[in-house]
């Protein structure tokens, strides 16, 4: 008998109305509100076992020897394993296989899973595994990114050296010609900090023992049929053998494409014979997934007197830390995206991913995009000021506009020209001023902490633009598969909608409903849990789930459309005159027969960065945002308080307005934590501020209201015309909100996060 | 764990004295902190919410407000805001609303963390610690002999905080805390000030920016001379410029991950200024501050 | 066998959404934990056991805590109500029904702690209880206006940052009208 969790993920009912480019209800809302919906981390089975990863506390070191037989013997537990364990292939990995399941004779960063433990309580789990004994030869860890791509004296953190990958990219004319050209040339590094998903819901999940040597995984993650190609093979077994299903997912923002518990949650229970879960605390969430890499940039760009950019030259590091995750796709974004959307006759960009021994580093919301997005448009505003011209006019006299090219060559297509969407963002009202007699405490920087009554307080405003890739780049077959059953259930035509793809918040079942009832003409919709009972639907990351699930979805409602009124048309003796007489028709037509049809979608294919020059359409789709951000700075005390923020952004087409203005609030407040707080702080290889106390995430007092102008300028090849959503405002947030208080401070503010000591005293 | 529940003050001095291993907890926003990250594993812990009277507080007759350990803060903000101004705005700076409703000053004092942010405003306000066991009876701690170490007080292993008594203000109150965010945040390094007109003098309150929530002496007493109580003429400005370095002179914070021991002298400096500033201005004006 | 290691397991008797609930627990429980892994009441959710993000906040006696930070066995005799018990039956609490009207979540796992603090946000609000930045303490009543709701709703951490839908919904089940 297959066990089954008390508490699973369930079929969602989708209301009764609302097709596409309608605010509808979310179909899984009603559950969130009660507390019904099943979490990962809520999974209960009868006799379940907990699962307990022991981790290194050195970010270097060799393992000379690894005592289990303490901890064994412990009351209460189960199993103890450790690499020697693992059942198939010891190593997995997103692109490298490169990290290994447990670590072998070696750890390379503070954190890595070294054993395993499963007991009948979670306390007792972790006592045992206090008692397992690893014996290390600690090593100074490798933490200096530039010295460990460059320095050929550095020590390598795997064999085939540091360097995970380096992307040259090399645009129109040569820029040594151009430099000499160039009327006023600014140069300047900057640096961005880790940034952290910190999705709420830490790292959790439920591994089922199957009858057949199997397992069933009840997992929360990205990507189930990515996460299915790691384990089955570290498993041993057949991917037929390990079932996987998406339990609730508490928030990823790419956190979630690697995997954490998975492998080793199936370990412990294949070796027990039962259910165990694992569910990590919040410190170990900090270790438990790969964060935003840090990067170090250098720019030069330079410009005639008038204004016109002619020439770009940077140098990009981003600290890949030991594993290599994502680390080459990153480097692919920053390279490609790495100057922005300007038009610049001569570009060089290397970007740069290594390996060290600092936190890995992976995916997170904006991927690559950001860092740079972060450099190239402090650059704007810097020459902007060095030329004595409008950060805005600047950047509309430099706009790439559809018909140009980008660094890549790749030329712009379908889209909002950027020049008038600043036009748009500029004229937007501007909040109202400070009223510099009263001191409310809540409108002034601090709060109620209280620290200023407007001495110090000077308001600032300043504009970002970001460019984002949408869906997967650089020549890989993406694609999404959705099965769609059309059958009459209580008189009434009924939709299942079934994909594997994972709804991570960002409103995908409410979209698939939408999708499935405009292009079926059906009421009643109702989402199947997602499993890996039906094909890949991809990542849930990349803005690529509209398009790609969603050009799933319908496709294959088209097919079923097809076969329905092919169906109309043999039992009437004529064709259906609309859709909606196809479906009044349907319960006599349809009787007790189902429709059931299964496609993929794949978007148009995109190129290979060439490795000398990166020149190629490597990407499938692009997406601009742009920000204002005004902010109040307490420049004598460095504390900032955002008053407003402002939008404007090219979404093609609006799908479902309420939850398409969600993406670009939430993406917005990422950017914001980036600009002003968010930072993992890392001191010789270790995590100094693994907590919510000192890891700060912005609160509703930290994030402003905001304005947004949502343009609409369809892409041909998208579904509907749309154009992928959530991850745009995440990057042109973070530097709008910087130029805002160098605007108010006349700083350089050359690093984001922006503390306070550095502004402080600047008055 | 064993876990005390003791109903009367008696049986909690009677139950600290058998086990003065056990931790008291009372709101448990600072304990479970510890007991959640298996930070500490306490051998008992004493349940301090059955003593009523430790809820309460009540007036004296030296003129003083004794307020029971375990008056949570949102109810120090509502009930004693007016009073206790200073106290009731680093109150409101502590954790969230949640943790407001639970938190107490007495579990603020048993920590005895650097960035507690009860201990400045107690510190300004001359507040005593009325502290107790069940071998010696009670005694008065003055808050500025109450912290000794890091995360270390002069209680006693066998003696329980009860109150603190402290006189209601007599005269302007300021607090000031930085943090990077605009809630729920420790702070950075904080400052509490409360002007002592009737003695013409001033008092002040550093946290999070030495081992131990400290006074700046020099400062107050710098600041004591120049002021022009009586003729209640304006603040010099470098009289405000000059109590702020003497304030930050008093500090002596460290680098952490919150913030550089640099720009916390630095802010403390600043903070300094400002509150002495508005206190000073509430002053002219003929008033107390109320928490606002 | 240090004397802290020792579990000690003690009855702990509450009501829980209206019910009377007797359980035996080791005396270091949270009452989140209590909540969730003895009474199989998972709404309440485990973001930090730190009391830094809220999504554990549950009602305690009316008033809104983090459960995290609340020794289950300290809570004898307490009344206490989690997401799963603001529903009047069938009926949904009226901020359940705003906050899936205004879309005031994207992953959803702060919602139940952010529902529990509106309900608290509201109570505080009906009681005239002053803001703790409401500058005229003996002011009557409150009016939940977006800065207020704002202040209020500190504690609560949503990481999707769908912060506008949540001042929306609470306003919306103040009676404070619509506007986001």
């Amino acid at each position: 008998m297959t066990m089954t969790p008390a508490k699973v993920p369930r079929e969602l009912d989708s209301p009764l109305d609302g097709g596409v480019g309608e605010s509808r209800r979310r179909p899984d809302g009603t559950l969130k509100v009660t507390g019904e919906f099943a979490y990962s981390s809520d999974l209960w089975l009868e006799g379940m076992l907990w699962g307990v990863t022991l981790r290194s506390p050195h970010p270097r070191a060799r393992i000379r020897s690894i005592d289990v037989s303490e901890a064994l013997a412990h009351p209460g537990v189960e199993a103890v394993l450790t690499h020697e364990d693992v059942p198939g292939f010891k190593f997995y990995g997103l692109e490298h296989k490169d990290q290994p399941v447990l670590a072998i004779d070696q750890v390379r960063y503070q954190g890595e899973p070294v054993a395993l433990v499963a007991a009948d309580h979670p306390e007792v789990a972790r006592r045992a595994a206090a008692k397992i004994k690893v014996d290390y030869e600690v090593l100074t860890p490798i933490t200096d990114a530039r010295r460990a791509a460059f320095d050929p004296d550095c020590e390598k953190v795997h064999e085939d050296g540091n360097v995970v990958r380096h992307q040259p990219v090399i645009f129109g004319g040569d820029v040594a010609e151009a430099r000499a050209g160039a009327d006023v040339i600014v140069s300047e590094t900057f640096e961005v900090g880790i940034q952290d998903q910190a999705f709420l819901g830490p790292e959790s999940g439920l591994a089922v023992p199957g009858e057949d040597g199997g397992v069933d995984l009840y997992v929360a993650t990205q990507w189930m049929h990515s996460d299915l190609w790691q384990i089955a093979p570290c498993l041993g077994l057949p991917e037929e053998k390990v079932r996987m299903t998406m339990a609730g997912v508490g928030g990823a923002f790419g956190g979630r494409e690697d995997l954490s518990m998975q492998i080793h949650a199936a370990m412990l229970a294949m070796r027990t014979g039962k259910p165990v879960k694992i569910v990590y605390n919040r410190e170990e969430s900090f270790f438990g997934h790969v964060h935003r890499h840090p990067a170090r940039m250098r720019y030069e760009y330079g410009a005639t007197r008038d204004g016109k950019l002619v020439f770009a030259e940077a140098e990009i590091i981003l600290d890949g830390g030991a594993y290599a995750s994502s680390t080459p796709n990153v480097v692919g974004n920053a390279a490609s995206l790495g100057v922005g959307p300007y038009k610049i006759p001569s570009i060089r960009v290397d970007a740069y991913g290594v390996y060290t021994n600092n936190p890995p580093c992976g995916a997170m919301r904006g991927f690559g995009a950001v860092q740079a997005c972060f450099a190239y448009e402090s650059m704007m505003d810097r020459m902007a000021a060095a030329l004595g011209l409008d950060p805005v006019t600047f950047r509309q006299i430099n706009a790439a506009h559809p018909g140009d090219a980008l660094a890549t060559g790749q030329v712009l297509e379908h889209m909002a020209p950027l020049a008038e969407m600043l036009g748009r963002l500029k004229a937007m009202p501007m909040p109202p001023e400070r009223d510099a007699a009263g001191h409310d405490l809540r409108e002034l920087p601090g709060g109620v902490s209280n620290t200023t009554h407007g001495e110090g307080v000077r308001r600032g405003v300043g504009y970002g633009v970001g460019i984002k890739n949408i869906c997967f780049s650089e020549g890989f077959d993406d694609y999404s598969t959705a099965r769609v059953r059309l059958s009459i259930i209580g008189g009434e035509p009924t939709v299942l909608v079934h994909t594997s793809a994972a709804e991570v918040g960002q409103g995908l079942v409410t979209l698939k409903a939408q999708i499935a009832r405009s292009e079926l003409g059906v009421r009643r919709v109702t989402i199947a849990p997602a499993d890996n009972q039906v094909g890949s639907a991809g990542s849930s990351s990349a803005s690529r789930q509209s398009y790609m699930t969603g050009g799933a979805v319908k496709v294959a409602c088209e097919a079923v459309r097809e076969r329905m009124f092919k169906l109309f048309e043999e039992r009437l003796g004529r064709p259906p005159a609309s859709l909606a007489e196809a479906v009044e028709h349907l319960p006599e037509v349809l009787g007790d027969e189902v429709i059931d049809e299964t496609r993929e979608f794949h978007h148009h294919r995109t190129e290979r960065m060439d490795p000398v020059t990166g020149q190629a359409n490597s990407h499938t789709q692009l997406a601009i945002c742009v920000h204002r951000a005004v902010v109040d700075v307490d420049v004598e005390l460095g504390l900032v308080k955002v008053v407003e923020l402002a939008a404007v952004q090219d979404v093609g087409k609006i799908m479902n307005p309420l939850s398409l203005e969600g993406q670009i609030h939430g993406g917005t407040a990422q950017g914001l934590g980036l600009a002003l707080m968010e930072e993992i702080v890392v001191a010789d290889g270790k995590v100094r501020n693994p907590s919510f106390t000192d890891y700060l995430i912005p609160t509703i007092l930290d994030m402003p209201p905001m304005r947004l102008d949502i343009l609409e300028y369809a892409d041909p090849r998208a579904p509907y015309g749309l154009r992928g959503a959530g991850e745009p405002p995440t990057l042109s947030s973070t530097p709008a909100i910087v130029a805002a208080i160098r605007d108010a401070s006349g700083l350089a503010l050359t690093r984001v996060p922006v503390r306070p000591e550095h502004i402080a005293g600047s008055s | 764990m064993e876990f005390l529940r003791p109903t009367s003050w008696g049986e909690a001095l009677a139950a600290k004295a058998d086990a003065p291993g056990a931790v008291p907890i009372a709101g448990g926003t600072d304990v479970m902190v510890e007991l959640n990250f298996d930070k500490h594993r306490p051998e008992a812990l004493l349940d301090l919410n059955r003593v009523g009277e430790l809820a309460t507080w009540s007036e004296e007759e030296d003129g003083r407000l004794r307020v029971g350990a375990a008056v949570p803060y949102a109810r120090i903000i509502g009930e004693l805001g007016g009073r206790l101004p200073g106290l009731a705005m680093a109150a409101r700076t502590v954790g969230s609303p949640q943790i407001r409703n639970r938190g107490t000053v007495g579990g603020n004092l048993g920590a005895a963390s650097p960035a507690g942010d009860s201990h400045p405003p107690l510190l300004a306000a001359d507040a005593e610690i009325e502290v107790e066991s069940a071998a010696r009876g009670t005694r008065m701690i003055p808050a500025g002999e109450f912290y000794t170490g890091v995360k270390r007080s002069a209680l006693a292993p066998d003696e329980l905080i009860r109150a603190f008594h402290v006189r209601p203000a007599e005269g302007p109150q300021q607090f000031s805390k930085i943090g990077t965010r605009n809630a729920m945040v420790i702070a950075v390094c904080s400052f509490g000030l409360a002007l002592h007109p009737s003695d013409q003098r001033i008092g002040t309150g550093i946290g999070s920016a030495a081992p131990t929530p400290r006074r700046a002496f020099e400062a107050e007493e710098y600041a004591a001379g120049e002021l022009d109580w009586a003729g209640r003429s304006p603040l010099d400005e470098r009289v405000a410029r000059r109590f702020g370095e003497l304030a930050a002179r008093a500090a002596a914070p460290i680098d952490d991950v919150r913030g550089t021991a640099e720009y916390r002298l630095h802010a403390l400096s600043v903070m300094a200024r400002r509150t002495l500033t508005w206190a000073w201005k509430d002053y002219l004006n003929g008033g107390a501050t109320a928490c606002a | 066998m240090e004397r802290g290691e020792t579990a000690v397991r003690a009855e702990i008797a509450l009501r829980v959404n209206g019910e009377e609930r007797r359980v035996v627990a080791d005396t270091r429980t949270s009452l989140l934990d209590l909540l969730r892994e003895r009474l199989g009441l998972t709404g309440s959710k485990k973001g930090c056991d730190h009391g830094q993000c809220g999504a554990c906040t549950v009602l305690v006696d009316g008033r809104r805590v983090n459960a995290c930070l609340a020794l289950a066995v300290a809570h004898q005799g307490a009344d206490v109500v989690t997401v799963e018990g603001l529903a009047d039956g069938d009926e949904p609490h009226p901020l359940q029904r705003a906050f899936v009207e205004n879309d005031a979540f994207q992953c959803g796992y702060c919602t139940p702690g952010q529902l529990c603090s509106a309900v608290g946000v509201l109570a505080e609000a009906a009681r005239g209880w002053p803001s703790h930045v409401t500058a005229d303490l003996a002011a009557d009543g409150v009016e939940l206006d977006e800065a207020e709701i704002r202040e209020r709703m500190s504690g609560n951490i949503c990481r999707c940052g769908a912060y506008p839908g949540i001042v929306a919904a609470i306003r919306e089940a103040a009676g404070g009208g619509t506007a986001r």
